[in-house]
């Protein structure tokens, strides 16, 4: 610790004003006060400041994400394991939870080594050239990102699509606290346009799925949109809707816990909440939006179970079900209540919250081609914020509006 | 009438007074600061080495040279201090052994009239005492305000406690509130703070309407008070000012002078003994500070830590100000301080595993304990904004100085100090304070 800053203090002279790499003075600035909180002292205004900082605030959601990554690197050596049969290479009779988890490490550490490593790269390049601080956003964004992958995503996709969010869904705008739409769905947003090959079907929710035949693994909701409008009495369509029953692969129990294919973080919810858990008791995670989120996607999957046609198993899933399949949860707690992007009015959080979950709901079951309604809700409803926004504060102007008129009335 | 108030926050920091007075020496300088006195430009009419007597004035306000700023003490102008620009920061006062002061002529207080009043005070130099708001500037004495609000308890982190000070108290409060209720046609607010028994002194006046306050700080700002009493409208005008001042006025409309003497606290962490002291306004701290308080490397603040003023070790007490606090000076880089628990690091969030112990009283400091961002965080400002506005907005829109807008969201009723547990609780360490004052003086130059 000495050590360390005896050394941040004999190179600072080089990077301070007319020193030799005074230009790259942000990356050294980024380095030094991420091993210490500077030293700095109050100047005006209050004479004491709270302990807490972005960087902090930022490490408690990178906190709440962990249950999120322990369970998605155990689920993705779990779903690889359970699938292969004793003709395959890596086959093993009987796997421990160890043997799961090792082996979704090392699938899933590569994609997070290349998210921060591009990220990083990309934030300090700005930094240095617009002369400003490196800010703390992508640490979250850097782990989210990731965390929305299929675990088979190719690293060069993952790293265009993390260059994508980072330069045009936030720096473009002005860097951290500036940007309209949620970063980390930017990068996903992207890559599902751009390679949809990568994004869907049955063949990437699995590890080596391509690779190898006989693995695969569709996600709940893709398996529920290939149901819509085919002639319910089928037999194979019995089957299928067989797999979401209590004894299925999609059960709610299945889904709850999260033994399930899909994306890495998403398929847990248990993991999920206690994210939640930890977000909403340090008061980072916003409790109006998560809370009115989940109300708002559950009523509109009783909406739909009261009106389900008989053709459209999808519609007539349980709510609780419905919620625990796909990404809601995980877009709930950790995307839809990003600060930047949602609303800023308490009044406001709620409605863009209950807006976020009917919209997720409604896209997941009418647009089939969209199997995950989540990504494209809040996107959607973070370029609508500021509007809603816009109605809270001029009911507020109003109020005040008309005291003055009462005032002049009177007099 | 009462208000109950649940947002806010009470910081919990070391070092409050202990209800005890101590004794000290008496100071041998004073200085009374133009810059206590916000948009003040002074007219100096004494020149240094002039002899003064209490109540000699001192400068007048340039715009209004019938507000006169009088000498809280006897003796000779040691100093007149001026800084950047030749701005006049201090005029440092010497004092006589025993004080001389000056008389003054006055008619029987119950025949007085609200302007034989306001002369009186304009000439001996108490009418400073008087604030109005918006603007927390000197009241314009040509102007009827619409209301007159006190404040009887301060809520701010380890305030005096009024209902100590006033203890013992034998009628001046209730003698210099029938000389201010006099000041204006409309109501007289004396607000009591509800979460505790008030001293009898404030209970039983008469002449006002008593409102008692709930709640945790900011309860005691004037400027909340006033939002739900009776809020400020475009073009409204409120006057205010603290008990302390109450009996100033009081004592010297019954003895004829201007005897300034006010009770002061002596808190913050790094005080050894915090105690209550009897002192002349604009008194040097030094003889109050130098024997007690710890070795650190300390700040010395006139006021509290949220809204009071750097002084140094040997400067002086502020006009308005009746507490000194020393807290230490936080100019230390921290290892991992982002990173770590953090069970000894108070936040009002729960980000720092000190919240398991709530009870704690801390020794904070002045270190900012991170950088300057942008806002990313958001409802942050509203859990301690007690006032029916929208802080981070009202701030944006001062920022972008777009006058109408902060008109519309209601910077009429909202001062500096309001803003003061937002920059405190502020994750991204932005100087809101400095921005409301900022929005606050560009209004008023438009409308000038």
């Amino acid at each position: 610790m000495k050590l360390m800053r005896n050394i941040l203090d004999r190179i600072k002279p080089h990077f301070e004003e007319n020193g030799t790499l005074h230009k790259l003075y942000p990356a050294y600035d980024a380095f030094e006060t991420f091993l210490f909180v500077p030293n700095h002292t109050t100047s005006s205004g209050t004479h004491i400041k709270d302990s807490v900082d972005l960087k902090r605030t930022m490490v408690i959601v990178i906190i709440a994400l962990i249950p999120c990554l322990i369970f998605g690197m155990w689920n993705t050596g779990y779903q690889y394991f359970s699938q292969l049969t004793p003709d395959m290479n890596g086959y093993k009779d009987s796997y421990t939870l160890f043997d799961s988890f090792i082996y979704g490490f090392w699938k899933f550490i590569p994609l997070i080594i290349v998210s921060y490593a591009v990220g990083l790269a990309v934030e300090f390049a700005f930094a240095v050239n617009r002369k400003h601080q490196v800010n703390e956003g992508y640490l979250v964004s850097g782990m989210l990102i990731p965390l929305t992958m299929p675990i088979d995503v190719p690293l060069w996709m993952l790293a265009l699509s993390v260059i994508f969010a980072v330069v045009v869904g936030k720096e473009v705008f002005g860097g951290t606290g500036m940007n309209i739409l949620n970063p980390a769905l930017t990068a996903r947003a992207f890559i599902f346009f751009a390679y949809p090959t990568k994004m869907s079907g049955d063949k990437v929710w699995v590890s080596s799925a391509e690779s190898i035949d006989g693995i695969t693994g569709e996600t709940a909701l893709g398996q529920l949109a290939s149901m819509v409008d085919i002639n319910p009495t089928s037999q194979n369509i019995i089957n299928k809707f067989g797999q979401f029953s209590s004894d299925g692969v999609y059960s709610l129990y299945n889904s709850f816990m999260g033994f399930v294919p899909g994306s890495v973080g998403e398929t847990s919810v248990i993991a999920i909440l206690i994210g939640a858990a930890i977000l909403i008791f340090t008061g980072i995670g916003s409790v109006r939006i998560i809370f009115s989120m989940f109300i708002g996607g559950l009523l509109m999957s009783y909406i739909f179970n009261i009106f389900a046609p008989e053709s459209n198993l999808f519609m007539s899933l349980n709510p609780f079900h419905q919620l625990c399949i796909g990404s809601f949860m995980f877009g709930m707690v950790f995307m839809a209540t990003d600060p930047v992007s949602a609303a800023q009015t308490n009044t406001g959080k709620v409605v863009y919250g209950f807006l976020c979950g009917v919209l997720s709901i409604l896209i997941r079951v009418f647009n089939p081609a969209y199997p995950e309604g989540v990504m494209v809700a809040i996107l959607f409803m973070n370029v609508m914020a500021p509007l809603i926004d816009h109605y809270v504060i001029e009911a507020n102007i109003n109020r005040r509006k008309k005291r003055l008129q009462m005032k002049l009335l009177k007099s | 009438m009462d208000v109950k108030i649940s947002k806010g926050a009470n910081i919990k920091i070391k070092g409050s007074a202990d209800r005890v007075y101590a004794n000290h020496t008496e100071p041998e300088f004073y200085a009374l600061k133009p810059t206590d006195f916000h948009s003040l430009i002074p007219k100096m009419v004494v020149r240094e080495g002039d002899y003064v007597m209490a109540g000699d004035v001192l400068f007048n306000d340039k715009k209004n040279e019938k507000i006169k700023f009088t000498s809280p003490i006897s003796g000779h102008v040691l100093e007149i201090k001026r800084g950047e620009k030749r701005k006049i920061l201090e005029v440092k006062l010497q004092s006589d052994d025993e004080i001389k002061y000056k008389k003054f002529n006055l008619s029987a207080p119950d025949e007085l009239k609200r302007q034989d009043i306001i002369d009186f005070m304009l000439d001996s130099g108490l009418w400073p005492f008087i604030r109005q708001r918006p603007f927390s500037t000197i009241a314009d004495p040509s102007q009827q305000p619409k209301a007159i609000f006190i404040s009887a308890f301060d809520s701010a982190p380890l305030a005096p406690d009024n209902d100590f000070i006033f203890h013992g108290d034998n009628g001046l409060f209730q003698f210099g509130l029938d000389i201010i209720t006099q000041l204006c046609n409309g109501v007289t607010h004396l607000n009591l703070d509800g979460n505790s028994n008030s001293n009898k002194v404030f209970r039983e006046a008469k002449g006002v309407q008593i409102n008692n306050i709930f709640g945790p700080h900011p309860s005691g700002n004037i400027g909340v008070q006033i939002h739900h009493i009776d809020p400020i409208n475009k073009g409204d005008v409120v006057w205010y000012l603290s008990p302390q001042d109450v009996l100033t006025i009081g004592r010297c409309f019954r003895d004829k002078k201007y005897d300034v003497s006010k009770i002061i606290a002596l808190t913050g962490p790094k005080v050894l003994k915090p105690r209550y002291y009897k002192v002349i306004s604009g008194s040097s701290i030094k003889g109050l500070v130098s024997e007690n308080t710890s070795k650190d490397q300390k700040r010395f603040i006139s006021g509290n830590v949220l809204t009071g003023q750097r002084i140094e070790s040997d400067g002086f007490l502020g006009f308005y100000d009746s507490q000194i606090t020393v807290i230490k000076e936080g100019n230390y880089s921290e290892f991992f301080g982002w990173l770590l628990p953090g069970f000894n690091k108070y936040s009002l969030s729960r980000t720092f595993f000190s919240w398991l112990n709530s009870k704690k009283e801390y020794d904070l400091d002045s270190n900012t304990h991170g950088e300057e961002r942008a806002y990313v965080v958001t409802g942050q400002y509203e859990s301690y904004m007690p006032i029916d506005i929208f802080p981070v907005q009202l701030i944006k829109a001062i920022l972008i100085e777009d006058i109408e807008l902060m008109e519309n969201l209601g910077i009429y009723e909202v001062d500096p100090e309001d803003f003061a547990l937002c920059e405190y609780s502020c994750t991204s360490k932005i100087p809101v304070q400095s921005i409301v004052r900022k929005g606050l003086d560009i209004i008023q130059k438009e409308f000038s």
